[in-house]
């Protein structure tokens, strides 16, 4: 079973978004993680660089697979979590803690479910 | 097993060059190279018996049976081998007078009389250097073609779902965009799904046939009219063209430009992973954009020339030259008769391996297969844990290349068998008494298949932290 | 008709028994009807001797010249016996790429040798497995630096014609814009460079040796090309790497080049060997193959081919690049080369080719053959002018059993190597100078 905090939001893509002062940070869920398996490398964007909700800005590879991230978000890179560059498997290890992106300048969002909308979205993936 | 550089002591060596005759260049000191390259001090005995190590383990056509799917590894005859090595092939330079290269002409020229008839085109270039790149080029003729008649707003290639990675990655090199389009329930190209995608912007469609899961997509003639009367082009991917050769020509079944795998249907060597060769075959109406230069002949005597809208070149001189010679030689062994009996000798062993196997394995597939099939493995893996992965590295106990694993993507947990024309009814038969006693473990003793190969120099490695904290060179300083 | 099926025709009908067929037509019968072949317009099949008569005297219409001065692009070295015999090897020369590791140590680990070897050459971090030939090797460096905000490249016009053509093919359909540097004195001119630069360039190509055999002044270039952020490709000779200043040691990013003087013979331009090698930090941009060290369970070393995630039968529409067979033979002959050589023998060869050259320069000198480029330094080539009709020359030579060098700008390009012997070379004198006084 998944774990999924009660207190962060969710996209149907498998990413977590927690909101704080208009900064939003954006990770990969636990199932996301478990889909993909050994994480090896993630490709990040660049801090100042714009993201667009619904878009890829970041892609995660694994020994024989690569899979897109997608922004929950329109706005603007203020953060990215370099330690995932040497460290990807942080991502699998702690993937609540492991935040890929920050942004800020946010002027569009697609709609973003709460812990039960998106454990329902998994339940329905694992079905 | 040593590296070359553990093997390594200061001051061994052979002699193999006599001593400078003329007086050395006294070249400025800030031209120089700091330190010597730290490469291997070894002798020859030395060097000799780690390379025959290494060829121990190593697993080639002549070492065994090699089923791997879509790469038609077939035997490779020693008269190429031969053809290739004469002193006439080797040591000619690239830039002599033409006159003095007119056998390597004849070469190129007699070689793509060939695969024109073969194939149903009307010129063709050997300038690529493998299957990717024969893609690369034939997309390339394709632009150019829309460009030249002012059709800049093709700016699409759909390419079917089920195709290898290879064809969406030359597309976009080929400053395409790709569309995919779902297949259909027998793994061909959905007529619907087609019709919906083509239009003003579709400069063309990528095709195998037979497909990727290794059944002729009978609709062909219906799938290349939809692309022409939307004004695309139809591109053919030769790597499953071993299938067919001699019975149906990519050019009579509506394709305009082609690449062939020399490597894979005729006969030549895979060499660990290159070289191969990859012409591009066309149309007469592409034959203009075909890369520089071209041969041509007249009166017995053979020229090069630059096609007048010529792309270009993409890569220097005339491409893989000795492996065309072996090409060639292959091509004039087998000949009229020869041709079409190999792919029919294909699609038979194709047949009765998959006949010998259905009814344990689940076939993706139902029906008579081409060169090739699918199993899916996904029942099994359901009710054993045993993937096709585990049955594949269960297979090289067996002294078996495994086939293809997880390919095509549109099947699950597949695995795809192509055991080609040069193989016996005994090799068939006991690769499927390998395939069923694997099976029977699966249900025995499922744990121990996880963890096969049993028998092999090494384990499966660690992949993953293979990716993770890559170590691409030997570290001198360890 | 030859044929390599081993099956007997008695076999063949019990096979198609077998699969509930009575003839291999039926195999066909999804084939539609209309577009079966009846019969292929080819000669018969033939027997094995009948081929490899066949076959040699199409290589007997080929000329081999005994004496050869001719480079621009193709060498002509000497190839250690020990080469051949290690590459014949069925083992090698039979597998396909080694996706099964297990069953291809011997090809994952030379590949890794290999790699380790073209570091230790350019004095780069990472080699990938190889590419199809240098001038590929230059335009797939190319699209290894560009990024969203720096595109295009400035290419110097001293490099190699044949690269050139190349990569402007490969940049023009990737919308890529190629600068084209003109030349002065037949050595880049880092003033134009910088005039050139700007801060949105994404990389420079440079070869040196360059096509007229002068050696750049890399250290200019690099330093005006990193001024502006961009990225410097060098294309070099492998075998002047023996003597000359690395790649690494001028700091360039990519290091590109041609392999076939590493043990490929001249084969009439292949099969050859692209090899590329880079900083640490582009590693995830190199295309192709690329083999690692790991361990098995039982932690043994081993080797597999590794960062796969890069490649298109993962990433398809968005991979950076298509390739997948590569050059691994060949890639695998370069390192046995290079091994039998060692670095002595390297250096050798590298002095030797470069001594010899620079006497033919000043024998042709003397008969008026002055060399255009001057005082600059070269390695192995060097462009002359001609007082006779180059052709003529040429054909003089030719009758004589030497293939002299290479007509280039109304003057000759000439090469030496290791294998042109100061006898042969006085021979081509002594030729020369009877072209002259008639």
């Amino acid at each position: 079973m998944s774990n999924i905090p009660a207190e962060l939001k969710y996209s149907k893509s498998h990413e977590w978004i927690k909101e704080e002062d208009g900064v939003f940070t954006i990770g990969l869920t636990d199932y996301a993680q478990s889909a993909l398996g050994d994480i090896v490398f993630i490709n990040l964007p660049e801090e100042e660089d714009s993201v667009t909700a619904g878009e890829s800005f970041s892609d995660v590879e694994s020994v024989k697979a690569v899979s897109d991230v997608f922004s929950p978000v329109t706005g603007t890179v203020t953060a990215v979590n370099e330690e995932l560059l040497d460290n990807p498997a942080l991502v699998n290890e702690a993937p609540y803690e492991a935040w890929l992106i920050k942004v800020s300048q946010v002027t569009d969002s697609e709609e973003l479910l709460d812990a039960d909308a998106y454990a329902a979205v998994v339940a329905a993936e694992e079905a | 097993m040593k590296l070359l550089f553990e093997r390594s002591r200061p001051g061994r060596g052979s002699t193999l060059l006599p001593a400078c005759d003329v007086p050395a260049v006294d070249f400025d000191q800030s031209l120089l190279r700091a330190q010597a390259p730290r490469l291997p001090e070894i002798s020859e005995i030395d060097l000799g018996r780690h390379y025959t190590q290494l060829a121990k383990q190593t697993h080639g056509v002549n070492d065994g049976f090699y089923p791997l799917g879509s790469c038609t590894m077939k035997y490779n005859p020693r008269v190429n081998e031969e053809a290739a090595s004469l002193p006439g092939f080797t040591q000619v330079h690239p830039l002599q007078p033409q006159e003095t290269v007119q056998g390597a002409l004849e070469v190129l020229h007699t070689a793509q009389q060939l695969l024109c008839e073969i194939t149903g085109m009307d010129g063709m270039s050997f300038q690529p250097a493998a299957g990717a790149h024969g893609e690369y080029t034939g997309l390339l003729l394709i632009r150019k073609y829309h460009q030249s008649k002012g059709d800049t707003a093709r700016t699409k290639i759909i390419v079917p779902d089920s195709a290898h990675g290879t064809n969406p990655a030359s597309a976009t090199m080929a400053g395409f965009k790709v569309v995919s389009v779902p297949s259909n329930d027998m793994g061909g190209v959905d007529l619907e799904a087609l019709r919906k995608a083509v239009g003003p912007d579709t400069a063309g469609l990528m095709l195998t046939n037979p497909n990727t899961v290794g059944l002729f997509d009978a609709n062909i003639l219906e799938i290349t009219q939809i692309v022409h009367d939307a004004g695309g082009l139809c591109y053919y991917d030769g790597a499953n063209l071993n299938a067919v050769m001699g019975h149906v020509r990519p050019g009579d079944m509506g394709f305009d430009c082609v690449h062939l795998n020399l490597h894979k249907t005729f006969a030549t060597p895979h060499g660990g992973g290159g070289p191969g060769s990859g012409p591009v075959g066309c149309k007469a109406m592409l034959e203009p954009f075909l890369p520089a230069p071209r041969v041509k002949e007249a009166g017995g005597v053979y020229s090069l020339y630059t096609p007048d809208q010529t792309m270009g070149q993409v890569r220097s001189f005339y491409g893989n030259f000795l492996v065309v010679v072996k090409a060639l030689t292959y091509l004039i062994t087998l000949g009229k008769e020869g041709i079409p009996e190999a792919s029919a000798g294909a699609v038979l062993n194709a047949n009765y391996l998959m006949k010998k196997l259905m009814g344990h394995y689940d076939m993706a597939y139902n029906t008579l297969c081409m060169h090739e099939f699918v199993m899916t493995l996904q029942g099994l893996a359901h009710d054993s844990g045993v993937t096709a992965m585990d049955v594949a590295k269960r297979l090289l106990d067996f002294g078996i290349h495994p086939p293809t694993m997880y390919f095509p993507l549109i099947v699950h947990e597949a695995l795809m068998v192509e055991p080609t024309e040069t193989e016996s009814p005994e090799t068939l038969n006991e690769a499927a008494q390998a395939f069923l006693e694997i099976l029977a473990e699966a249900k025995d003793d499922p744990e121990s298949l996880h963890h096969a190969p049993h028998h092999c120099p090494i384990g499966r490695p660690d992949e993953v932290t293979a990716a993770r904290d890559p170590i691409l060179r030997y570290n001198f300083e360890a | 008709m030859g044929s390599y099926i081993p099956a007997t025709g008695e076999e063949r009908q019990a096979m198609l028994q077998a699969i509930g067929l009575t003839s291999t037509d039926h195999l066909f019968d999804v084939v539609p009807e209309n577009v079966r072949v009846k019969s292929l317009d080819l000669p018969q099949g033939l027997s094995e001797l009948e081929v490899s008569q066949k076959m040699a005297g199409m290589a007997s219409k080929n000329r081999v010249f005994q004496s050869i001065f001719r480079g621009a692009g193709a060498y002509c070295h000497y190839i250690p016996s020990i080469v051949k015999t290690v590459t014949s090897k069925e083992e090698f020369l039979t597998a396909y790429t080694p996706y099964q590791a297990e069953i291809s140590q011997g090809v994952l680990q030379s590949i890794f040798e290999y790699q380790t070897q073209i570091c230790e050459l350019t004095g780069m971090d990472v080699s990938n497995a190889s590419v199809y030939d240098g001038a590929v090797a230059a335009a797939e460096a190319i699209f290894m630096c560009q990024e969203r905000k720096r595109s295009g490249v400035i290419v110097s016009g001293a490099v190699d014609p044949q690269t050139l053509t190349v990569i402007q093919t490969y940049c023009e359909s990737r919308d890529v814009p190629v600068t084209v540097l003109p030349v002065n004195g037949y050595a880049t001119d880092p003033a134009a460079l910088k005039a050139v630069l700007a801060k949105d360039t994404a990389a420079v190509y440079v070869q040196s040796p360059n096509y007229y055999g002068v050696l750049e002044d890399m250290d200019a270039l690099v330093a005006a090309t990193h001024e502006v952020g961009a990225k410097v490709i060098m294309g070099a000779n492998p075998i002047s790497l023996g003597l000359l200043k690395t790649p690494g040691e001028y700091d360039v990013d990519i290091a590109v080049g041609e392999g076939q003087p590493l043990g490929m013979p001249l084969s009439f331009g292949g099969p050859y060997l692209g090899f590329m090698a880079c900083k640490q930090a582009m590693m995830r941009k190199l295309p192709g193959r690329i083999v690692g060290e790991t361990t098995d369970a039982e932690g043994r070393r081993c080797f597999v081919l590794t960062l796969q995630a890069r490649e298109q039968h993962i990433r398809r529409e968005k991979a950076s690049s298509n390739i997948c067979s590569n050059e691994a033979l060949c890639a695998m002959t370069a390192s046995v080369y290079l091994a039998a050589m060692g670095p002595r023998g390297l250096r050798q060869v590298a002095e030797s080719c470069a001594a010899h050259a620079h006497y033919l320069a000043g024998e042709l000198a003397k008969l008026g053959f002055a060399l255009r480029s001057g005082e600059k330094p070269f390695f192995h080539e060097f462009l002359t002018d001609c007082p006779v009709e180059p052709e003529k020359l040429c054909a003089a030579l030719e009758a004589q059993g030497i293939l002299g060098g290479l007509p280039v700008e109304g003057g000759i390009l000439w090469c030496c190597t290791e294998r042109n012997t100061k006898a042969d070379m006085d021979k081509l004198i002594a030729v020369i100078g009877e072209v002259l006084r008639t």
